[in-house]
């Protein structure tokens, strides 16, 4: 940290033979060139001279800065310009069409610079000094990077001659220079403006994170009708196949990050759903978009497709799609004007079409089963006789037998899900550090890491490593021929309805509601979800299927108790008349 | 005056900004605390409700849970002794040293040495060399862990029997300085050095040992006892210090007063003995006091010196096995006051469940009680026995008892008889028990028993 204390120390570095010395603060000389550690340490003639020289080390450091971390001139917003950029292209080779990152996500992006005043509009919050050369290398190819350069010193001429006209620009600078020096000690960033944007609080702009890159995502996909939900989008981050965490490694080498970057760019934890559903809307309204394109009947999106879908992943009878459609329709749910997001509209809201369309399973298996932990069994042991008498007739649907296939499978892959989420590898080849004191520190630390991980890794057998899966909107595939595991496709429903007239109508007359009396207060949930008052049937399939989804289970409860409450319309308005309204809803 | 406040201001952003490189040393303590929790017994609802509390209900990071995830599964591997897969985990958990948390990043080294040695201790494909260079590396993870992890170092060769490389790594450890001595390195030093001595300790037991195989006239005997005494000078001064510093030293102290006892060096050995026994800075230790008694009574002190000793040892442990000896002491003492903390001392003995069966405890409160009641001590033992008169009868002197102790001991049967006689009377079950049996050759000592009961008992009507 100190080259004026280090000079003394000539012999060459044994890693890269140069002869360029620092001193880490144990006292030990490192190389400034690859950070190669000594174990010669500088003497100490007097401790008590310690914490002058530390001082000293300091302030001589300051003049520095520039010098020691000479990088690029770079924007906070170009470095999410490159996550997002990075995150298309990888959404791309996953398959979707290249129209959403030259189009719409560029659009989208284009549009929030313009609305958050930093570039395509009159007056911009940073004017670019710097040249356009800073994205060419990566990016020249696909135009829209330095688009931003050129629009904004386009518009510049209206603003000619002043250099900063920053409306942010906190007069904080100006107060005596030794304040604002150790000020700059401590907060200080590789990026232009990282100090400033993180103070940054301006009341009506959304402010750009990392997670918000992938709303920004999910947003295009969206505006495309992708065949790709929100989950899917997160379990695709979580499994790697986009870059989130640690996305800033794929900036260019130049662009240095430090001190304040890492609040912005560090990640520590994988997107949650609520959270990036949440900034979509909010993202959405503050880009004032119009209404998204229509998600009709033919759209992936669309509840009857996805049950479809979500029928083949939990292993359920094909048959059952007839009800769910039923349940859509009579719910509405399946409506061009519901299903399509319009974030112009009074109503700022939009549908989690994912966990809409399990939410219609749980309705239908409601309804077939009643899932009191009490007929579903009794129909169980029905089922099992029959198939027992005939075996080569199309099997009827086995409660019982699902259940126990379901438990052992998703037990298995949450467990292997949990092991693999405890050995994920979350710091960076390119550690970040706060400031260039302490780099050398944190590059050693890195390096001791590494060593370490050889060494424990020389342990572990060389099995191996099941090879990594390719992305797949389907995390089971029960058709797998070699497996001990039934497919329940095929089966029928048949033990769970009977003949009245010419018509089939369910066994089950009886039903009962998720939630009793929706929340009206302005805590914003409508529902809770206290495990221990429903019955186990509930408990475990609300569980199974939000796993599959990766979000809380309340999340998925809350979708149940909406659709029924679209369904038995008619009960609630008359639970309302009459306050005591029984448990149990004849139908 | 605007120049002053920003130059504190200035000097206060570097000073914090050095300890946040340095690491200040008083969360090392801390840092022991979490270990504690980390392995000790905990309830889990607890534990997660702690950590809320701790993060102000904020949703902890991933990086935090899963990290956490990890380590249980590492100690879940350790303790189904699955070294491979705890070493698997382990090359994830390695990340904890770079957590930004900078509490949890301090407290990473000591876990993951605590962890890592344990399966390089174990894993069939680890060797010692893995072993030195583990320790190498995780000692010089930040200047907090050097000393202890040497000493654990130190303490794993000798585990495996290598005890010139375990001193070796001790005295690279006490040369070993980082900036000023803290109070925390001193002491860590201290002991570094202790045990450092401790090995020279038993490198010179082991010569004396064969030196008393050697004839004393045997010319190799001079040469030998010459270098035992340089060696002697060396490892007093390197237990010196430790000792000096409170805490519990047993094994040092023990050592340390043998070799200046070999030496003719009473009084050195005295006076150790002396402050680590009396010195209040010192928690309370039991066996302080013994090392000191058992000096004393080598060196042939007066019965009052060694009164006073185990005074203060039955304070402590009043069911320690020297309280009999403590019990003669007291009764051959001329003062009145010794002679009736004697009877103290033979009730406090067989207040305790271990010490029930002691026929020697029995034995004297039998002759003692019997000794007192005959000088008409009489408010002596009521004084004992009035605290005990509501439990005794049913944790000593029940029925079950008798029948037991007669097939199992029945001398000591007999002593307790004639002890349940003179406490509760001859009509007590107990003594009636006993008093009935028909033995050929205690018949004797029954009669006798049954005589004085007759004559001593508490019970009897005062005349």
């Amino acid at each position: 940290m100190d080259l004026e204390e280090a000079k003394e120390f000539r012999e060459r570095c044994s890693q890269c033979a140069a002869v360029s010395w620092g001193l880490t603060d144990e006292g030990k000389y490192y190389c400034t060139s690859c950070h190669n550690v000594t174990e010669i340490s500088k003497e100490v003639i007097s401790t008590a001279a310690i914490p002058n020289t530390k001082i000293n080390a300091i302030n001589r450091g300051l003049k520095k800065k520039r010098k020691f971390e000479k990088g690029w001139d770079w924007y906070v917003c170009e470095g999410f310009q490159y996550i997002l950029y990075h995150q298309a292209e990888a959404l791309k080779t996953l398959g979707v069409g290249p129209e959403l990152k030259d189009e719409v996500l560029h659009n989208f992006w284009k549009r929030y610079l313009q609305k958050s005043k930093q570039a395509y509009c009159k007056n911009p919050v940073h004017t670019t000094r710097r040249k356009a050369k800073v994205l060419e290398d990566n990016l020249c190819h696909s135009d829209w990077a330095s688009e931003l350069e050129l629009l904004s010193e386009a518009d510049g001429p209206l603003e000619s001659g002043t250099e900063v006209q920053s409306d942010f620009e906190i007069p904080t600078h100006f107060p005596i220079t030794k304040a604002a020096q150790s000020e700059a000690a401590s907060v200080c960033s590789g990026s232009l403006d990282g100090v400033e944007y993180s103070e940054r609080k301006e009341k009506g702009i959304v402010k750009m994170t990392v997670p918000r890159t992938l709303a920004f995502c999910y947003l295009s996909l969206l505006w495309q009708r992708e065949t790709i939900t929100l989950s899917d989008l997160l379990r695709f981050v979580e499994e790697g196949h986009i870059p989130y965490i640690n996305a800033f490694q794929l900036f260019p080498e130049e662009m240095k990050l430090y001190g304040r970057d890492k609040g912005i760019f560090a990640i520590e934890s994988w997107p949650n759903y609520e959270e990036i559903y949440k900034s979509m809307i909010e993202i959405a309204t503050f880009l004032d978009l119009p209404r998204f394109p229509e998600v009709t009947e033919g759209c992936y999106l669309h509840p009857n497709i996805l049950c479809m879908k979500y029928l083949l992943e939990v292993n359920l009878p094909d048959e059952m799609h007839g009800l769910t459609c039923q349940v859509v329709k009579m719910t509405g749910i399946g409506e061009v004007d519901f299903l399509t997001f319009d974030p112009i509209a009074k109503m700022k809201k939009t549908v989690k079409y994912d966990v809409q369309a399990l939410a219609v399973i749980v309705v239908v298996l409601k309804l077939l089963f009643l899932l009191d932990d009490n007929l579903e069994w009794s129909y169980s042991d029905l089922a099992e006789a029959y198939n027992e008498e005939h075996k080569k007739d199309k099997p009827w649907f086995d409660f019982r037998k699902w259940y126990q296939i379901m438990k052992k499978t998703f037990d298995e892959k949450k467990q292997k899900w949990e092991e693999a989420r405890a050995k994920y590898v979350w710091k960076s080849e390119r550690p970040l550090y706060h400031s260039h004191i302490d780099k050398p520190v944190v590059y050693k630390r890195r390096e001791m890491v590494v060593n370490l991980q050889k060494q424990f890794s020389m342990l572990v057998d060389p099995t191996p490593v099941v090879e990594k899966k390719g992305p797949s909107s389907f995390q089971f595939n029960w058709t797998e021929e070699g497996t001990d595991r039934t497919c329940f496709h095929g089966h029928s429903l048949q033990g769970v309805f009977i003949k009245k007239g010419h018509s089939l109508i369910t066994k089950n007359s009886l039903y009962w509601l998720s939630t009793q009396k929706f929340c009206k207060s302005y805590c914003k949930h409508v529902t809770t979800y206290e495990e221990s008052n429903f019955s186990l049937s509930y408990q475990f399939i609300l569980n199974i299927f939000s796993f599959l989804l990766r979000i809380k289970t309340s999340v998925l409860h809350e979708e149940v108790s909406l659709i029924e409450k679209k369904l038995f319309k008619k009960k609630y308005s008359e639970a309302k008349k009459n306050s005591s309204g029984s448990k149990k809803v004849r139908r | 005056m605007p120049r002053r406040p920003s130059r504190r201001r200035c000097e206060t952003d570097v000073s914090d900004f050095s300890e946040e490189l340095r690491k200040p040393v008083t969360e090392d303590e801390q840092m022991e605390t979490s270990m504690l929790s980390a392995k000790g017994m905990h309830f889990p609802w607890l534990q997660k409700q702690l950590e809320t509390v701790v993060t102000g209900g904020k949703k902890k990071k991933d990086f935090a849970q899963t990290t956490r995830t990890c380590l249980s599964f590492i100690q879940d591997a350790l303790l189904k002794h699955q070294w491979q897969q705890a070493a698997e985990y382990m090359h994830s958990y390695l990340q904890t040293l770079e957590d930004w948390d900078s509490y949890k990043k301090q407290a990473a080294p000591e876990i993951i040495w605590k962890l890592g040695s344990e399966i390089l201790f174990y894993h069939p494909k680890s060797n010692m060399e893995t072993f030195n260079t583990f320790a190498d590396r995780m000692k010089n993870i930040g200047v907090l862990n050097y000393l202890k992890i040497s000493l654990q170092h130190a303490l794993y060769l000798l585990h495996h029997g290598m005890l010139e490389e375990a001193n070796r790594t001790l005295s690279q450890a006490e040369t070993w300085r980082y900036g000023e001595k803290s109070s925390s390195q001193e002491i860590l030093i201290n002991l570094v050095q202790a045990y450092k001595g401790l090995l020279e300790y038993y490198a010179w037991s082991k010569k004396k040992m064969e030196l008393s195989k050697i004839d004393e006239d045997d010319y190799a005997f001079t040469t030998k006892s010459r270098n035992m005494l340089s060696q002697s000078w060396k490892t007093s001064v390197n237990f010196c210090a430790l000792i000096k510093t409170p805490g519990v030293w047993d094994l040092f102290v023990k050592s340390y007063v043998e070799m200046l006892e070999f030496y003719g060096d009473q009084d050195g050995a005295r006076e150790v003995l002396t402050n680590y026994a009396y010195d209040e800075k010192f928690p309370s230790n039991p066996n302080a006091h013994i090392y000191l008694y058992n000096f004393l009574k080598r060196e042939k002190a007066p019965r009052a010196k060694l009164i006073s000793v185990l005074k203060i040892l039955y304070d402590i442990v009043p069911s320690h096995t020297l309280m009999l000896e403590f019990h003669m002491l007291l009764r051959k003492s001329e003062k009145e006051e010794h002679r009736k903390l004697g009877l103290a001392v033979l009730f406090g003995v067989l207040d305790f469940a271990g010490c029930t069966k002691n026929i020697t405890a029995w034995t004297y409160l039998a002759k003692y009680l019997k000794q007192i009641l005959m000088v008409n001590h009489l408010s002596w033992v009521q004084e004992e026995w009035k605290s005990r008169k509501n439990w005794w009868p049913t944790f000593h002197f029940s029925h079950f008892w008798a029948k037991s102790d007669w097939k199992e001991d029945s001398d000591l049967a007999c002593e307790k008889a004639l002890v349940a006689g003179l406490l509760l009377g001859k009509g007590y079950r107990y003594f009636r028990y006993i008093s009935k049996q028909d033995h050929e050759i205690l018949r004797k000592k029954i009669k006798r028993m049954k005589k004085s009961v007759k004559k001593y008992s508490i019970t009897n009507p005062v005349v």
